[in-house]
C-alpha cells in the first residue's frame, strides 16, 4: 500500500479528476480503503476537492454518504486548498502547563490571523498533542516540529 | 581510527536542534581533519538533556549535553572525542543518576543503538525472544506472557496473557494482530520515542503475538502527528522483511506474517480499541459496543489481538528472559516495569523505567526535579486528558495500577504532567469538557451532548453564576456521563473534573480567584 504520512508541502498540483483516478489505483487491493483513499488524495492534491467523493465512491463500490461520513469525522482531512502556510500549536494539557495559551494569542497578533480559520496564506490551526510533551509548548511549522516554541521562532 | 560519536534522531531532539548540532560536528571534524563516525541513535529518553552528544570510549559512553549548535567548537577544543573537560562534560552516560536509577527493561536498548541497524537490534539482544518463540507452541507462548503478569500498557491494565489466549482459542480461517499506537493523551510519547528508537522491538513483539496465535496479517495504527515515527517504523518493517524476520516465513519457520502501517487522521477517540477497528477499516472513527470483543469478533469481523505499543514491545524481553524475571519487579497485581513520561512544566521531563510502585513524589521531585519554571508544584495530572489531577500533597502515591484507582485516579498509559501555580484547574476542568466536545464519536448522547453542557457549566461556575446549584449540577451531569457512556472518552472525562474539584475546590467559588 501506499506509504503516507501527511507532510505538509508549501505548494500542491491542482486538483484533476485524472490525477485523482491514478492516485486510487494504486489502492485497488487495500482493504477498507476509504479513508486510505482520502488521505491519499489529500496527500497529492492538499484537500479533497468534492468531485473526488464521487470518484473514490464509485472506484470502491461504496455510497457517496459514506466517503461523505469519512471525510467529515476525520480532524486531518480538509476540503478547501492547503495554505501556503501551516503553523500548528499544540494547546493540550501539557503544553497548557507551559503557556500554550499565552503562545497562541501572541501568534494570533503578530500575524492578524485567528486560530482554526482559513486563511490562503497562513494558516494557524490547534493541535492536540505532537508527543513532544516534555520540552513545549511544541508547535509544528510546515511539517517541521518545534520545540519550546515561542512567537518569535514560529514566525521567524 | 575512526572515534564514534552518538547524536540522537529523535524528533524531540530534532525539534531543538539534533540536526544542527550533527551538521556542525561532521563539518568540524572535517575541519579539524579528525575521524569521526557519527551515529543518529534515538534518544536515551533524558529529553531536559537534549541534544545529548555520547563519545564512544574505552571506558563507555561519556555524555555532553544539552549541546546548544553553538557549543559545538568548544567541545572539540575541550577534546570531547577523548572525553576531554567540558562545562556541559556529564561523564559516563549510565552512571548519571538519572538513568543509573532506572530499570529499563522494555527501554532496554531505546537510545543505545541505531535505529535501523538489525545488526545492532542482534548484538544487543534483539530477536531472542522471537527465536524462542517459534521453536514453541501457541499455547506454551500464551502460558509465557500470562505468567509474566504483562497488562495492558494503553491504559486500561487488561492481562495480556487472557487476551491472548481467547484469540488463541478463537476457530478463524485470518486472524488478526493490531497494534495501537494513536498514543493521544497530552503527556505521552513513549510509543512514539520507542518506535523511533527501537522500531524492531514492536515488529518482534507483534511477530510473537502472530506467532502465539495464529495470525497472519497485522496493522499498527500509527497517529499522523507523528511523521517521522511513521517514516521509520515502514522503513524497519520493509529492512525486517528483506532479513526474512517476518513476512512468508517468520525466521525460516512456517509462521508467516505480513505487517502494514496505517496512518490515523487526528481523531483522538480512535485510540479507542474498537473506534481503532472501524479506522482500520476506512470507517468514521465510531466506537462499537462490547460483547463481541474483539478477541472474538475484531478487525474485518476476525478475532484479533489488540495492544498497545507498550505492551507488544515487552514481550520480547519476557521470552528473552523468562516470565520470572519480569514477574519478579512490580508490585501486588501490577507487575513488572511502567514506562512513566514526565512532561508538561518540569524540570527534568522525558522517559523513566521503573518498576510499578514507585512514589509520585521521586518521579516529579527526584528525576523531574520540580517545575521548569521554578514557582511552587501546584497540580499533577496523570494519565492523560482523562486523568485525575492531584494536587501537591497527595505525592505520596505509589504508581500502580491499584493504588491510582484507590485515589481516585488511573495510571493510564503513564504520562505525568506538571502544573506550577499559575494553572487554574476550572480552566483545565472546562478544557477536559470541551476536549471531549471535541473529540467525542458523537454515539453516546451523554457524552456527545453531555460535554457541551458540562462546558457551559463550569463556564458559569467561573463566571460567578448560581454557583452552588451549578456545581451540583455538575456532578450530576458527570454521573450521567459516567454510567451513560459506553466508552472511556465520556466515561472518564468526568474524572479530571471531579478530582479538579475535590482537590482544588478553591479554584471552583465562582471567580474570586487571582
Amino acid at each position: 500500500m501506499a506509504k503516507l504520512w501527511g507532510s505538509f508541502r508549501m505548494s500542491y498540483p491542482s486538483w484533476s479528476i485524472e490525477e485523482g483516478t491514478q492516485v486510487l489505483s494504486s489502492l485497488k487491493n487495500v482493504q477498507g480503503p476509504v479513508l486510505i483513499a482520502l488521505q491519499a488524495i489529500q496527500e497529492r492534491f492538499g484537500y479533497v476537492h468534492d468531485e473526488a467523493v464521487s470518484l473514490i465512491a464509485e472506484t470502491f463500490n461504496v455510497s457517496r454518504a459514506d466517503v461523505h461520513g469519512v471525510l467529515t469525522y476525520y480532524h486531518d482531512l480538509r476540503t478547501t486548498p492547503s495554505p501556503v502556510r501551516l503553523i500548528q500549536i499544540c494547546v493540550a494539557e501539557a503544553c497548557q502547563a507551559v503557556g500554550s495559551r499565552d503562545l497562541v494569542a501572541a501568534v494570533e497578533k503578530k500575524l492578524g490571523k485567528k486560530i482554526d480559520q482559513s486563511y490562503a496564506d497562513v494558516e494557524i490551526k490547534s493541535a492536540y498533542c505532537f508527543g513532544n510533551c516534555a520540552l513545549g509548548p511544541a508547535a509544528m511549522v510546515d511539517g517541521q516540529l518545534m520545540g519550546r516554541a515561542s512567537v518569535e521562532k514560529i514566525t521567524a | 581510527m575512526s572515534t564514534v560519536v552518538y547524536i540522537p534522531n529523535d524528533s524531540a531532539a530534532i525539534s531543538i536542534g539534533a540536526d544542527q548540532v550533527a551538521a556542525l560536528v561532521a563539518q568540524e571534524a572535517v575541519k579539524r581533519s579528525l575521524k569521526v563516525t557519527i551515529v543518529r541513535n534515538g534518544t536515551r529518553g533524558a529529553l531536559w538533556l537534549e541534544t545529548l552528544i555520547e563519545v564512544s570510549t574505552p571506558q563507555g559512553r561519556i555524555a555532553y549535553g544539552p549541546v546548544q549548535p553553538e557549543d559545538v567548537s568548544s567541545l572539540f577544543d575541550a577534546d570531547f572525542l577523548n572525553g576531554g573537560a567540558h562545562p556541559l562534560a556529564l561523564g559516563l552516560t549510565d552512571q548519571i543518576a538519572w538513568f543509573a536509577g532506572q530499570d529499563r527493561v522494555t527501554y532496554r536498548r531505546v537510545g543505545i543503538i541505531d535505529p535501523l541497524s538489525l545488526k545492532d537490534y542482534e548484538a544487543h539482544g534483539g530477536l531472542v525472544g522471537l527465536r524462542k518463540a517459534v521453536k514453541q507452541s501457541g499455547a506454551d507462548i500464551v502460558a509465557e506472557v500470562t505468567a509474566s503478569g504483562l497488562r495492558g500498557r494503553g491504559g486500561a491494565g487488561f492481562p495480556a496473557g487472557i487476551k491472548w489466549k481467547t484469540v488463541l482459542d478463537a476457530k478463524a480461517d485470518q486472524k488478526y494482530v493490531c497494534c495501537n499506537a494513536d498514543e493521544g493523551d497530552s503527556g505521552t510519547f513513549a510509543d512514539r520515542i520507542l518506535i523511533e528508537a527501537d522500531p524492531f522491538t514492536l515488529i518482534e513483539g507483534m511477530a510473537i503475538a502472530a506467532v502465539a496465535v495464529g495470525a497472519t496479517e497485522g496493522f499498527v495504527y500509527l497517529r499522523s502527528e507523528y511523521p517521522t515515527a511513521i517514516k521509520r517504523l515502514c522503513d524497519a518493517i520493509d529492512i525486517a522483511k528483506s532479513a526474512g524476520v517476518i513476512g512468508s516465513s517468520v525466521l525460516g519457520s512456517a509462521h508467516a506474517f505480513n505487517l502494514e502501517v496505517r496512518v490515523g487522521a487526528g481523531s483522538y477517540v480512535c485510540g479507542e480499541e474498537t473506534a481503532m477497528l472501524e479506522s482500520l477499516e476506512g470507517k468514521r472513527g465510531v466506537i462499537r459496543s462490547k460483547p463481541p470483543l474483539p478477541a472474538i469478533a475484531g478487525l474485518f469481523g476476525k478475532p484479533t489481538i489488540i495492544n498497545n505499543v507498550l505492551t507488544l514491545a515487552s514481550v520480547p524481553a519476557i521470552l528473552a528472559d523468562g516470565a520470572g524475571a519480569y514477574a519478579a519487579r512490580g508490585t501486588g497485581r501490577s507487575l513488572g516495569t511502567q514506562v512513566f513520561q514526565l512532561a508538561g512544566n518540569i524540570a527534568r521531563g522525558g522517559i523513566i523505567e521503573t518498576a510499578f510502585g514507585i512514589t509520585l513524589e521521586t518521579l516529579v521531585k527526584t528525576f523531574g526535579g520540580g517545575t521548569l519554571s521554578g514557582k511552587p508544584l501546584r497540580a499533577i495530572q496523570i494519565g492523560g486528558p482523562l486523568g485525575a489531577y492531584f494536587n501537591s500533597s497527595q505525592l505520596n502515591v505509589s504508581m500502580d495500577y491499584e493504588s491510582l484507582a484507590a485515589a481516585g485516579g488511573m495510571l493510564g498509559h503513564g504520562g505525568v504532567v506538571l502544573f506550577d501555580d499559575n494553572v487554574d484547574l476550572a480552566q483545565q476542568a472546562k478544557f477536559a469538557m470541551e476536549f471531549c466536545a471535541l473529540e467525542s464519536c458523537g454515539k453516546c448522547t451523554p457524552c456527545r451532548l453531555g460535554s457541551t453542557r458540562g462546558a457551559e457549566t463550569i463556564e458559569k461556575i467561573i463566571s460567578g453564576v448560581d454557583v452552588p446549584a451549578n456545581k451540583l449540577l455538575l456532578l450530576d451531569l458527570c454521573e450521567v456521563m459516567t454510567d451513560g457512556s459506553l466508552c472511556a472518552m465520556g466515561g472518564l472525562t468526568p474524572l479530571p473534573v471531579k478530582s479538579a474539584m475535590n482537590n482544588f475546590p478553591e479554584d471552583f467559588t465562582g471567580g474570586a480567584k487571582k
